[in-house]
């Protein structure tokens, strides 16, 4: 790569940031979670009369899913915040790095480091299925798309984290981004009650029924663990809301931290 | 001289120099019109033409100040209006106690804070422009890097992002860690390195790229002799290099032992620059004369000196309007002299005077400062 372009300093720092995550061990909870999953599994396997599939897609799609964002807030909050407090940015940014770059690049590492992250889990999960079922069946292919869905959340939750941490403490972040997770899950039922009422309410409902992230839409779980298809259409949707509106929020996060004073 | 500012600098090839007059040799670039029409103090009277480099920094009515308070903001001034030049392959010390402005100066020139008013050029380039960075180099303050890298790994790392071509670099890196004489732990993670180790890791970060100007904040602070000894005379091989080392310290001694010239600054203010043996050669009006004998003549206490007597040898300290009454007691009494100086002001003297309260307006005190 050559340093001279944007694009490949952007590359460099988001390697920095995955390094940095692996080596805070922080992808070891993966070892714990395929533990968790296989003896979930073998236990549900005990259990559960003919709705093993069901019950072992459900817990591991949905484990899969709170690992994730409770890993994406706690690292992603860190990202800018911890970077200022311990002064590691003075040395990054007195050299041809833009903040916009840098904000990006930390943007691509901590996604890259979730998406390896979800492999591995993805991989427990499988192992999982393929214990309880003795072999995979044609409707499993959902199950990667619920996956595939889960890492769209994942990019939309590490936006946010980011966002809040190029203004905010890491707590507030913690705190703001967890709070924009729970009711962006909420947000079909949000945008319902919207239809439903009038007047200013109905206004304001609607407004932030559009503006918080639409994790609900994402959240193909219960669907796929029922071995109902996903439309084609469903995915490309997601697909590119996901990216428009980590983007925007990305853009957000460079337009403050672009003007902030490193004290 | 004045221009307005934005010209470059390439445009004014010479500067005006007024070369200072006393014992010691003067400077060439100490005193100046710099490129910015600046007019400069003058100590001395020997005029003349001299073609100068160019300026590494020229700095122009830079300040910052910050709006502190929740409810009730009110405004905290961290550096007043800021004026100064810095000549390439000049080794500046930026003097200052805590707190006085030197790591906001830093900050203001490395772009991670926005001034509030005024500009800088750095290497005739302007400070925001994404092109001088390539080439300087920072140590900040007590620096702090990512300890989950090696030594190795993170001099790599800086070296991607300064841009140093990948076959160039294991090189550099090699010879950076060679240099601060971190061969041995180049493979341990940061976390286990010491202060003093950190600060190396430091030095070696901020020259890795071949800057032409090398900023370091607070180069020696939390060294032992040893490593304080390395610093300086990293320092002063940078200085043979040919590069612009910008340091600040409160470190009187490697201030006066480095630098070419100093500034001081305190509570946000520059209260004075000027080369290190000019600031401490302005003489205090008093002659200091070491003579042999057992005792004090009286023809000398007449005169009003202070002696004190140190086996055969006095020391006697007394009005320079006095010297040659003193002299002529010492030739009355027979009386061996071994040697006449003008008592000089130390340089801590010079930044203990700097240090006081500024009289008069604000404008008087600028006027001086605008080297």
């Amino acid at each position: 790569m050559n340093a001279g372009r944007a694009d490949a300093r952007i590359g460099f720092i988001a390697f920095n940031t995955f390094r940095e995550a692996v080596r805070d061990r922080v992808l070891y909870n993966l070892i714990a979670f395929a533990l968790l999953m296989s003896g979930a599994a073998i236990l549900v396997g005990e259990i559960s009369i003919d709705i093993e599939r069901l019950v072992v897609v459900n817990l591991g799609l949905t484990a899969v899913s709170i690992f994730g964002v409770v890993i994406a807030i706690f690292i992603g909050i860190g990202l800018v915040s911890k970077e200022i407090d311990k002064r590691t940015l003075y040395t990054v940014l007195s050299r041809p790095v833009r903040r916009w770059e840098f904000v990006v690049g930390k943007f691509f590492g901590l996604t890259g480091t979730l998406v390896v992250n979800t492999l591995f889990m993805a991989i427990g999960v499988l192992l999982a299925l393929l214990y309880t079922a003795h072999k995979f069946e044609k409707m499993d292919e959902w199950v990667l798309v619920a996956l595939y869905f889960i890492v769209l959340q994942f990019f939309i939750v590490c936006a946010l984290a980011l966002f809040f941490s190029s203004f905010s403490t890491p707590l507030m972040s913690a705190v703001f981004t967890f709070a924009l997770f729970i009711i962006g899950s909420l947000a079909e039922d949000l945008r319902g009650f919207a239809r439903m009422s009038h007047g200013v309410g109905g206004m304001l409902a609607t407004a932030i029924g559009y503006l918080v992230p639409n994790f609900s839409a994402l959240n193909v779980i219960s669907q796929v663990a029922h071995g109902d298809p996903v439309a084609g259409r469903l995915i490309l949707y997601n697909t590119l809301y996901a990216v428009f509106y980590s983007a925007m929020v990305i853009a957000g996060a460079v337009l403050i931290f672009q003007h902030r004073n490193l004290k | 001289m004045a221009r307005p500012h934005g010209t470059p600098v390439d445009h004014f090839p010479f500067t005006f120099v007024i070369a200072a007059a006393g014992p010691f040799p003067s400077s060439t670039h100490n005193i100046a019109y710099n490129s910015f029409g600046d007019p400069c103090r003058s100590l001395g009277v020997n005029i003349g033409f001299k073609r100068t480099t160019m300026s590494a920094i020229e700095i122009l009515d830079l300040e910052k100040s910050y709006q502190v308070g929740f409810w009730r903001k009110r405004e905290k001034v961290a550096l007043r209006p800021l004026r100064l030049t810095i000549q390439e392959g000049e080794v500046f010390g930026f003097l200052g106690p805590n707190g006085a402005g030197k790591t906001t100066t830093l900050k203001l020139l490395m772009g991670l804070v926005f001034p509030t008013g005024g500009s800088a050029r750095i290497l005739g380039m302007e400070m925001d422009d994404p092109r001088v960075k390539s080439q300087i180099g920072f140590l900040p303050e007590q620096p702090y890097f990512y300890d989950h890298l090696t030594a190795r790994e993170l001099l790599n790392y800086y070296g991607q992002l300064s841009g140093v071509a990948a076959k160039l670099r294991t090189a550099r890196v090699e010879d950076m860690l060679e240099r601060v004489g971190l061969m041995e732990s180049a493979n341990v993670q940061l976390r286990k390195f010491s202060k003093g180790m950190l600060q190396r890791v430091g030095l070696a970060q901020a020259i890795l790229h071949d800057p032409k100007l090398v900023f370091l904040d607070e180069p020696m602070s939390g060294l032992d002799p040893m490593g304080r000894r390395e610093v300086r005379d990293l320092i002063q091989q940078l200085r043979h290099e040919g590069k612009t080392v910008f340091f600040s310290t409160h470190i009187l001694s490697d201030a006066e032992a480095l630098c070419d010239r100093v500034g001081v600054i305190h509570q946000g203010e520059l209260r004075g620059v000027g080369a290190v043996v000019e600031l401490t050669s302005q003489a205090q009006g008093k002659i200091e004369i070491i003579f042999c004998a057992q005792a004090v003549p009286a023809g000398l206490t007449q005169l009003g000196a202070e002696a004190r007597v140190s086996g055969d040898m006095v020391n006697a300290v007394l009005p320079e309007k006095q010297q040659d009454a003193a002299l002529e007691v010492l030739r009355r009494e027979r009386l061996k002299l071994i040697s006449l100086t003008p008592v000089r002001k130390s340089l801590e003297e010079y930044y203990i005077q700097n240090m006081r309260p500024m009289e008069g307006p604000k404008e008087e005190n600028r006027k001086g400062v605008g080297v």
